[in-house]
């Protein structure tokens, strides 16, 4: 191998690399910062490559060569020019694949300043003030200005918008007068969600980032997964700020103001206040969120485990009304409904498969709705006094909980939905550095920790916590003695589609609290459960075709699908930056905080067993259950 | 409409009315294809769409690639202001094009080319449609083209959009997969992997028509037209200024005066060489020649006259350029925008030397800062007019 290798320079310093490398991934090797922005790591070809290969599905990268011209990076910004010995002007290194020796200088006059003119380009059109953007602080564009000493002096700055604002109703809040037309949106939406929400039009000084027909972001087909915000350099992408709503209704005396943190804000939240990604603060920010006035944090946990009850329950019933009783309705496989984004996905793009969503809502909703009646009647409040907030690392999951048909308590089960970088902020205006506080655990009745309910911040986990609960409940055996510390591997990691199979070698009796859906467990021995899943929304296309196709996945009988790369830990809420390995990071703090927990599996979460005996007396998948803790789905044109 | 109705006027005898395109294709089918590449290099034959790269080693580096099937594509898209010489040989010799097409496809090994025709050429289509039918009755293409059952090739038309860019061949390519007209980036390049991500050589139309003559007549018939150094002839648009506007045809090495007399127009104040990308040559320099080491050329000369403000042109040309970028990348986008506009402050208020430095130095950036030709070139009208006009601004004498 070693004689494949190219020999190069960059300033001074000699490097070997593979043929194909570029020039920017060359210097980074030695420790060479060039400065970029059209760039970002996950749209890079390795990470592309990584986002879409997997085991299971035959179709390889099929869309490589359809979208080859937004696969290579579109070199648009020109900010990591450098100078290649013996050719002429400048060359973008992240676009100068190495194939041959060469002599390579990554500063010098001519290229400072033309990345100081550049820059100053992109300010004679940029409107707003840095100060009172969200990005401030997380500008990539900002820092280059800094550290190119960048005066508007010569080219001017715009003194009015050139563009309109994006009106309060959208989620996904476009300020074209902050936009460098990097594209990073565009090839994100395309390449990791193949949403295609956003586009290039317009020729010369007419050029934008466009939706179709130019509709406002809440009129396009997008799935509000908020990608794009997370890989914008600038602040000309963000999600609609909540967190004015959210202090209103903290300093109204009149209401109870209660939140909700789901596991993955947890292990990201830290990055906002200078720690490493993958630091978990869980108990840290709970006594932040009692500080700033919320008067309960609970955990989504809870409803996660109550998810699984519900949404396994619902598989099981599903199974026997397919293989036993041939029953056509019953579609399978089953898909998870927790992700919003994929929600959307699936209701715009492949509405022939509503049947087999889950009907079950998604952990917030369920806390959401428990809220509002079990604990309300529980602790005598009054239903319309309490203002439900949810922290999320994700947009989609204000659209969720904005949706008409969620409020069958006769309450919304939400009222706001914030992302962990508004949270965030709101933690900053009120003077409270998180990782220096104590800790404090979450409020009753919805407390206890489980690692079933934390692990759903991450792709597979959902998967996981199921398959904890199901295999238990069927098997009647511990799921420890099929997999070691009951980690079940084969669905954890992060190729984008995965399938894994479990042999049901023996069956027990149905438990008390399922004995409605099923008589026994019988026609289930023997059988082999198969499991899919998909995280980043192209890898649900590549799934759904396969489904079409009748190949491997057609055969699965439960997928979890998640709209976001990583699952809910790279949601588009979640701090700005990231790639793979911060997402990583926080994967591993989730499934470290897992493996720390006594309750690791949703039927053993002693506050969902209660609210089984106490409230749902019927048990999972029952009538009121399927009042407060199911939906349904809609097709969107 | 008829082509011939709005044929151009033609200032002297063009070599393309002595050849016949058969001749060409039927030496092409005898010989093998290396020979024809050979052939093609040793006569020393340029690029005609403006950048001069040598067709012979273009179609070596094509032939060698292993990726298959290939392409060959006609960059029709004549789209630099003051260029129309392809349209007249559109007109007047398209079968020496798409002979040129179907050699260059045995050269290379490809069966399939197209020919990519500008959105205002639209009329044309039909006579080109019909010429190819006529090619496809005579075999001239098709399978086994005369006889050589190794030798089939075929052409299709496809039409542009109306974007100057698309005569970019990265942006042509992106503009015929379908996809917006954006300069892609130039390694791997069209001959590794372009149309399909295949390997593709893309010429332009002028180029193609040289080929069957080439063949023909041979390389030496060809390289003793010009110079040493730049052999063979060239077709010229000349317009503006001047009483005899039309196309003419001059060997490499011909000088601009010789040129001016032709057309009538020896009081001339500044030609512009190579239309809106090319350069502006003030009076002092009408003895240079039009050759690639001299004065390179896209084939386009417009003549100012007297009575013309040179600072009016540069900014009618930024104008251009501003409208006209891709609108991908920061120097070229918004360094035309700003530049326009700096041009339009200058026509005002004259130029101090502060701010002749900033918008030299705003044009050095867009030059070797752009990602593609477009942008690289845009300044250098500017430029040209500043180093020789800036008298004509308000406050200089």
């Amino acid at each position: 191998m070693d004689s494949e290798l190219i020999a190069v320079t960059i300033d001074g310093k000699e490097v070997k690399v593979s043929p194909g490398t570029t020039v920017l991934e060359a210097a980074r090797t030695v420790g060479i910062h060039i400065p970029t922005l059209c760039h970002h790591d996950d749209l890079c070809s390795e990470a592309l490559y990584s986002q879409t290969s997997s085991t299971p599905h035959k179709g390889e990268h099929t869309h490589q060569h359809e979208e080859s011209a937004m696969l290579s990076t579109p070199s648009s910004c020109r900010i990591c020019l450098v100078e290649v010995e013996g050719l002429p002007k400048l060359h973008a290194s992240c676009a100068l694949p190495i194939h041959n020796a060469m002599t390579v200088r990554t500063t010098s006059t001519a290229i400072r300043h033309a990345r100081r003119d550049i820059l100053e380009l992109m300010m004679s059109e940029h409107f707003g003030d840095c100060f009172a953007c969200a990005r401030n602080g997380t500008c990539e564009l900002q820092m280059l200005c800094a550290d190119y000493g960048v005066t508007s002096e010569r080219f001017g700055r715009p003194r009015e918008p050139l563009f309109e604002k994006a009106s309060p109703g959208n989620i996904i809040m476009r300020d074209q007068n902050k936009c460098i037309l990097c594209r990073r949106c565009v090839r994100m939406c395309a390449l990791y969600q193949g949403v295609y929400a956003l586009t290039t039009e317009g020729r010369g000084d007419h050029s934008r980032i466009a939706t179709f027909m130019g509709r406002e972001m809440q009129d396009a087909a997008c799935i509000n997964c908020g990608q794009c915000i997370n890989r914008c350099p600038t602040g000309a992408l963000t999600e609609r700020d909540d967190t004015e709503a959210v202090w209103h209704a903290i300093e109204d005396p009149d209401k109870l103001v209660v939140i909700q943190t789901a596991p993955a804000p947890r292990a990201a939240i830290g990055e906002a206040f200078g720690c490493e990604p993958g630091t978990p603060l869980t108990f840290q920010m709970n006594t932040a969120l009692k500080r700033i006035g919320f008067d309960k944090v609970f955990d989504t946990n809870f409803s996660a485990d109550l998810t699984i009850m519900e949404e396994g329950s619902e598989l099981i019933s599903r199974l026997y009304k397919a293989l036993v009783l041939k029953d056509n309705t019953a579609a399978l496989p089953q898909f998870t409904s927790c992700s919003p984004g994929w929600i959307k996905f699936i209701e715009t793009f492949y509405p022939a498969y509503l049947p087999n969503l889950s009907s079950a809502k998604s952990p917030q909703q369920m806390m959401g709705a428990v809220l509002k009646t079990y604990f309300a009647e529980k602790n005598g409040w009054d239903p319309s006094k309490i203002v439900s907030v949810s922290l999320m690392p994700c947009t989609a999951k204000k659209f969720e909980a904005g949706r008409p048909e969620m409020d069958s308590s006769g309450y919304r089960d939400v009222d706001y939905a914030i992302t962990t970088r508004e949270m965030a902020r709101m933690f900053k205006q009120a003077g409270v550095d998180v990782p220096k506080l104590d800790k404090t655990d979450f409020d009753s009745p919805f407390g206890t920790p489980t690692g079933s309910g934390v692990i759903f911040g991450t792709t597979g986990g959902v998967m996981e916590a199921a398959l904890r609960t199901v295999l238990e409940i069927v098997t009647g055996e511990k799921v420890e003695s099929m997999f070691d510390h009951a980690d079940i591997k084969p669905v954890r990691g992060f190729d984008g589609v995965r399938m894994a199979e479990v042999k049901i070698e023996k069956v027990g009796p149905v438990p008390e609290i399922l004995s409605h859906l099923v008589p026994d467990f019988e026609w289930l021995k023997g059988a082999t459960l198969r499991v899919g899943l998909a995280h980043g929304t192209v890898n649900a296309i590549r799934v759904m075709r396969d489904i079409q196709e009748g190949g491997p996945l057609s055969k699965c009988h439960f997928i979890e699908f998640m709209a976001c790369p990583g699952g809910c830990l790279g949601g588009g809420g979640q701090p700005i930056p990231t790639d793979q390995e911060i997402r990583a990071a926080r994967a591993k703090a989730l499934y470290s905080e897992d493996a720390a927990y006594v309750v690791r599996k949703s039927h053993e979460n002693e506050d969902v067993l209660r609210i089984y005996r106490e409230f749902f007396k019927e048990g999972p998948c029952s009538h009121k259950s399927h009042e407060l803790l199911h939906t349904h789905y809609k097709e969107r044109v | 409409m008829d082509p011939k109705s709005v044929r151009g006027f033609v200032g002297n005898k063009l070599s393309f009315s002595e050849v016949a395109p058969k001749d060409g294709i039927r030496m092409a089918a005898e010989m093998a294809p290396e020979d024809v590449v050979a052939i093609i290099g040793a006569s020393g034959l340029r690029g005609r769409g403006g950048a001069g790269f040598p067709t012979g080693k273009k179609w070596e580096f094509a032939r060698s690639q292993e990726g298959t099937p290939k392409y060959t594509i006609c960059n029709a898209d004549e789209g630099e202001p003051g260029t129309f010489k392809d349209r007249l040989i559109l007109t007047d010799f398209p079968e020496l094009v798409f002979a040129g097409m179907a050699i260059a496809g045995r050269a290379v090994g490809a069966e399939f080319g197209i020919l990519y025709l500008r959105a205002e050429y639209g009329w044309l289509r039909e006579h080109l449609e019909a010429t190819l039918e006529r090619c496809r009755a005579a075999n001239h293409l098709g399978k086994a083209i005369l006889g050589n059952k190794d030798f089939n090739f075929d052409i299709a038309i496809r039409m542009g959009s109306g974007a100057y860019i698309c005569g970019e061949e990265t942006a042509l390519l992106e503009s015929l997969e379908g996809r917006r007209g954006d300069a892609r980036n130039r390694i791997p390049f069209p001959v590794q992997a372009g149309y399909l991500g295949k390997p593709t050589t893309v010429n332009n139309v002028e180029t193609l028509a040289w080929v069957p003559c080439i063949l023909v007549k041979g390389p030496s018939w060809f390289a003793a037209m010009g110079t040493r150094k730049a052999p063979g002839a060239w077709l010229f648009s000349v317009s503006g200024d001047c009483k005899r506007p039309g196309i003419y045809e001059y060997p490499f090495g011909t000088s601009l005066r010789q040129i001016l007399g032709d057309v009538g127009a020896e009081n001339a104040k500044a030609v512009q060489v190579g239309g809106a990308s090319g350069t502006c040559v003030p009076p002092a320099q009408f003895d240079r020649t039009l050759s690639p080491g001299d004065l390179a050329t896209g084939g386009s000369i417009i003549v100012f006259g007297p009575g013309q403000d040179m600072f009016a042109v540069a900014e009618n040309f930024q104008h251009f350029f501003a409208d006209e970028s891709c609108g991908q990348c920061i120097p070229c986008r918004v360094g035309n925008q700003r530049l326009l506009e700096a041009i339009g402050r200058m026509r005002k208020d004259g130029l101090d030397t502060d701010g002749e430095r900033n918008v030299r130095q705003l044009a050095q950036t867009m030059t070797v800062a752009s990602k593609c030709g477009l942008g690289q070139m845009s300044a250098r009208a500017f430029l040209a007019i500043l180093n020789n006009f800036s008298g004509e601004l308000p406050g200089r004498a």
